[in-house]
């Protein structure tokens, strides 16, 4: 379809802002720019049917199954997005005096205190704006801890081989190096190469628990108790918070810190790649370092303060205001109940899928998953030709979104499936009957898997010309 | 209880048969007791009707202002109509990165248009889908200029604080020394850069308009980096650039910036966008999320993720960033917002907001102990006041009659008007302070 550049005629006027009621500033020319920019300009008719368009060749979880693993795209609920959309917290400056703006100083201290009951912790900072993000965040806590003992040998932080790359990645931005163990045969931690890993120049532990093959580490209490001895602290990767929220806390775990994504497991849409909302949450003994302003209740009142070590800022104001509205709406509506409720039926519907499934995919584990589990295609790619990318692809052609692909490395042919708490047991039946069909057709017409997907606005993209030669804005028809 | 689980007590107990299991809770026996917990201390949930109530009562408790006159770094602008409308559309609101291409190419090509708009604003050659905000794109900024014998960042002591604090975290967790500029008279003195200027610089950030709203001098000043052999980092209003001169135009080497005046509710801080863009040659430094466009195998355009060799998924810790999830939906925000504008109304939006702004810097002139504080310096749409009476009493005083007034910095008070600032509003604005004052 065309670009907004390529429906863009000169002098199609707009009328959305008005003539000047005041004289015109003057500049020194040397401080103008010399051509206008070359914005589209389109008819509001025409740029509301683009969008349309562009709608229409999108894939989100309110318009179909969507089990992509580790993402946890589950429902996302109309009257979060009618929340946070009130005039009474978009409009409100976020530097305008406390006193008027308390609303918004308790959404930030309510959803701070229930998502601390949440994962045990004692306090937190909405400040960081994603997943990766908070794990940041999390990291400065660990790094400002050790420094603020004088113990500046600990600079290693230990990550498991299966890990997201944003663990290691976001260790070397906290000043980090990165010391990767192996996991087990069970998709665990290898114990005996963690005790080997640690040491006086340990500074902390990063862990995902349940892991990213969908697994709950059952050795998590000696884990964290082998990094505390050592003199390392343990951060908890909330990426799959949603399979235990409400059953097991990671303040409980033995966690000292950890990051949740409200944008996974608290309902947040993400938007196509954020905004999300990272919050970095710790125990009482690293408080004083988060990064400030912090909101306390003094009687009835809300007021920011200054922690007395601040890490310092990790992101201007408060943070994506807007999608703690959401989140803290979401909590509300769910509550005691319905807070461990969700965690169990997501973990339920993953394992129901991974039932319908196995005997015919081989799963990376054959036992019990929690939210998620891992399958393997390499059998099929050794005997069919048939990758996991092939079944990803194949899926499209039923509306559903594949699974994550390749992930976790520790997997080959790796199709992570997550189903959420939120798909009926016949949204699962059908997804396992697409599932099998495509098996069924990998061994009659593997060409046919090769070639999807058949009827998406296009067909597979060449990635390798668009990294060797990249066109990475439009030309104006200047090539 | 709310709940957004479709499954039925029957539907759970036949799930659970086909396990061999009969209730939810065996399928948490693999965690440790000590690691359990058997209730949270949470409120009881609530239906949809109530936590309406309940949440809408929050937002009530605070105040909207009818009059805004702060900006400091979130402005108040109009937002267009079709730019809510198309940005809560559930296809773009509800969707994951994306990865699967295939359906996906809605949201790429939105970035891919974005990339563009955020190139021709800037003046450069390439830009990211975003990051986080203005602050975090100007730390990703300085820290995409390390080089092996130059890891040093100059920051102008004029920028915005917080982005000089975010700014300092990320230097400080990588050990990358930042050294501040003092403030001359409200804007950077190229002579302070030149003494600051070392062969260990890697680069120098200057935002301008500046946190005072003085408009820079950059020629001088990325010449004088240039010199020395060190790249320039410069932040922009967005707003601005419709009519300003480009960080492209001035030889910056990277340009950054808060995207929130485009089309971005104050939202009481966030969600906001990050824009950055840079000159070709530093374009594999850039951080996060790309968008290229390429073609299918029966040739049609089509558009993906691409240069991900930079990126954390496959380079792990040596990745240029951290960065995966970042503000998709608020660079379509600003995508759509600099498309119903269009360059016209992006320069109206420009002038507009400069002309009330010296509008009301001349009238409040005229308020005995208002003297503007960086005279002689050429200004966008904030400026320093000196102020006769406590900042703060003024401005509780103004907030009784519906209006923000500036914000209390450095003893006097930083205003910022934008279009939505008529001049009924700033004469009455100044009418109120003459009242105050007088009292």
């Amino acid at each position: 379809m065309k670009l907004l550049f390529e429906r863009s005629r000169p002098g199609r006027c707009e009328s959305i802002i008005p003539p000047c009621d005041v004289e015109q500033a003057q500049f020194s020319p040397s401080l103008l720019r010399a051509a206008a920019p070359r914005l589209p300009e389109i008819a509001e008719v025409d740029l509301g049917r683009h969008y349309t368009e562009l709608a229409s060749q999108t894939h989100g979880v309110n318009k179909g199954f969507y089990p992509l693993g580790s993402c946890t795209m589950k429902y996302n609920p109309r009257v979060n997005e009618e929340m946070a959309a009130l005039p009474g917290f978009t409009d409100i400056h976020p530097l305008q005096p406390a006193e008027t703006a308390q609303g918004c100083l308790e959404v930030l201290y309510e959803t701070e205190r229930l998502l601390c009951e949440i994962t045990g912790m004692d306090g937190m900072t909405m400040q960081p704006a994603a997943g990766a993000h908070g794990e940041y965040t999390g990291l400065l806590l660990i790094r400002r801890y050790h420094l603020s003992r004088g113990d500046t040998a600990r600079t290693k932080i230990i990550v498991p081989d299966s890990a997201h790359g944003t663990n290691p990645a976001s260790a070397t931005m906290a000043g980090f190096t990165v010391v990767s163990v192996p996991s087990n045969a069970e998709g665990g931690v290898d114990i005996e190469a963690l005790r080997k890993a640690v040491g006086p120049d340990t500074a902390g532990l990063m862990l995902t628990n349940p892991n990213t093959v969908g697994l709950f580490d059952p050795a998590i209490l000696d884990i964290t108790r082998i990094v505390h001895e050592a003199g390392g602290l343990c951060y908890y990767d909330g990426a799959n918070l949603n399979a235990v929220m409400g059953h097991a806390r990671p303040g409980d775990m033995g966690f000292d810190c950890v990051h949740l994504n409200l944008h996974k497991t608290f309902s947040t849409p993400h938007g196509g790649g954020g905004p999300g909302c990272g919050p970095a949450g710790c125990k009482a003994f690293l408080e004083p370092f988060l990064p400030g302003p912090r909101v306390r209740k003094e009687e009835s009142r809300f007021t920011f303060f200054q922690p007395e070590k601040s890490m310092g800022r990790v992101r201007s104001f408060c943070g994506n205001f807007l999608v703690a509205v959401k989140a803290l709406t979401y909590i509300l509506t769910l509550g005691r109940e319905g807070i461990p409720e969700a965690s169990a039926m997501a973990v339920l519907n993953a394992n129901y899928l991974m039932k319908k499934l196995a005997g015919h995919y081989d799963m990376a584990y054959d036992t019990l998953c929690m939210h998620e589990f891992v399958m393997s295609l390499e059998k099929q790619k050794n005997e069919l030709g048939v990758s996991a990318m092939d079944v990803a692809k194949s899926l499209l052609d039923y509306g559903i979104h594949p699974p994550t692909m390749y992930f976790p490395l520790i997997v080959h042919e790796a199709l992570m499936v997550e189903p959420t708490e939120t798909e009926s047991p016949e949204t699962l039946d059908d997804a396992a009957e697409a599932f099998l069909s495509i098996l069924e057709q990998a061994r009659t017409d593997a060409a046919h898997l090769h070639g999807a997907p058949h009827h998406c606005p296009i067909g597979r993209p060449d990635e390798v010309r668009a990294a060797r030669t990249p066109v990475l804005r439009y030309d104006f028809g200047q090539k | 209880m709310g709940s957004y689980i479709p499954a039925t007590g029957e539907e759970r107990k036949a799930m659970l048969a086909a396990l061999g299991l009969s209730s939810t809770e065996e399928l948490f026996q693999v965690v440790p007791e000590q690691a359990r917990v058997h209730e949270l201390n949470l409120p009881e949930g609530l239906s949809e009707m109530e936590v309406a109530r309940k949440v809408s009562g929050l937002a009530e408790r605070n105040v909207r202002f009818r009059s805004v006159f702060r900006g400091a770094g979130a402005y108040r602008h109009h937002i267009p109509a079709i730019v809510k409308t198309v940005t809560s559309r559930e296809e773009f609101v509800t969707a994951y990165t994306p990865y699967q291409a295939e359906i996906s190419q809605g949201i790429l090509q939105s970035i891919f248009e974005y990339q563009t708009q955020i190139c021709e604003l800037t003046g450069m050659d390439v830009s990211n889908a975003s990051v986080y905000d203005g602050a975090v794109a100007a730390a990703e900024g300085c820290l995409m200029c390390m080089e092996r014998r130059r890891n040093g960042v100059i920051l102008a002591g004029t920028a915005d604080p917080q982005v000089r604090e975010v700014v300092e975290t990320y230097c400080e967790s990588r050990g990358v020394p930042v050294t501040v500029l003092p403030v001359s008279d409200g804007a950077t003195s190229t002579d302070d850069l030149r003494a600051a200027l070392s062969e260990g610089t890697a680069c120098v950030y200057v935002q301008s308009p500046n946190y005072y709203g003085v408009l820079e001098d950059m020629d001088a000043l990325v010449a004088a980096a240039h010199e020395a052999g060190a790249r320039v980092v410069m932040g922009a209003n967005p707003i601005s650039l419709g009519l300003l001169k480009t960080p492209g135009e001035y030889g910056a080497d990277i340009a950054v910036g808060e995207g929130q005046p485009l089309g971005m509710p104050l939202g009481f801080g966030g969600p906001y966008l990050g824009f950055m863009a840079c000159r070709k040659e530093l374009m594999r430094r850039l951080p996060g999320r790309i968008v290229g466009e390429t073609v299918d195998g029966e040739g049609r355009r089509a558009f993906v993720l691409t240069l991900q060799a930079r990126e954390q998924h496959i380079r792990r810790e040596k990745a240029s960033s951290n960065i995966c999830s970042n503000e998709a939906l608020c660079a379509m925000t600003a995508s759509v917002y600099l498309a119903a504008v269009g360059p016209q109304g992006l320069r109206r939006v420009a002038e507009n907001s400069a002309a009330h702004a010296h509008y009301l810097a001349g009238k409040l002139a005229s308020v005995p102990g208002f003297a503007l504080r960086h005279k002689g310096r050429e200004f966008f749409h904030e400026f320093l006041t000196d102020c006769p009476v406590d900042p703060d009493m003024l401005c509780s005083r103004l907030a009784e009659r519906g209006i923000l007034g500036g914000l209390p910095v450095e003893g006097g008070l930083l205003w910022c008007c934008t279009e939505l600032c008529t001049r009924n509003d700033m004469d009455e604005l100044v009418t109120a302070i003459r009242e105050v004052c007088a009292q």
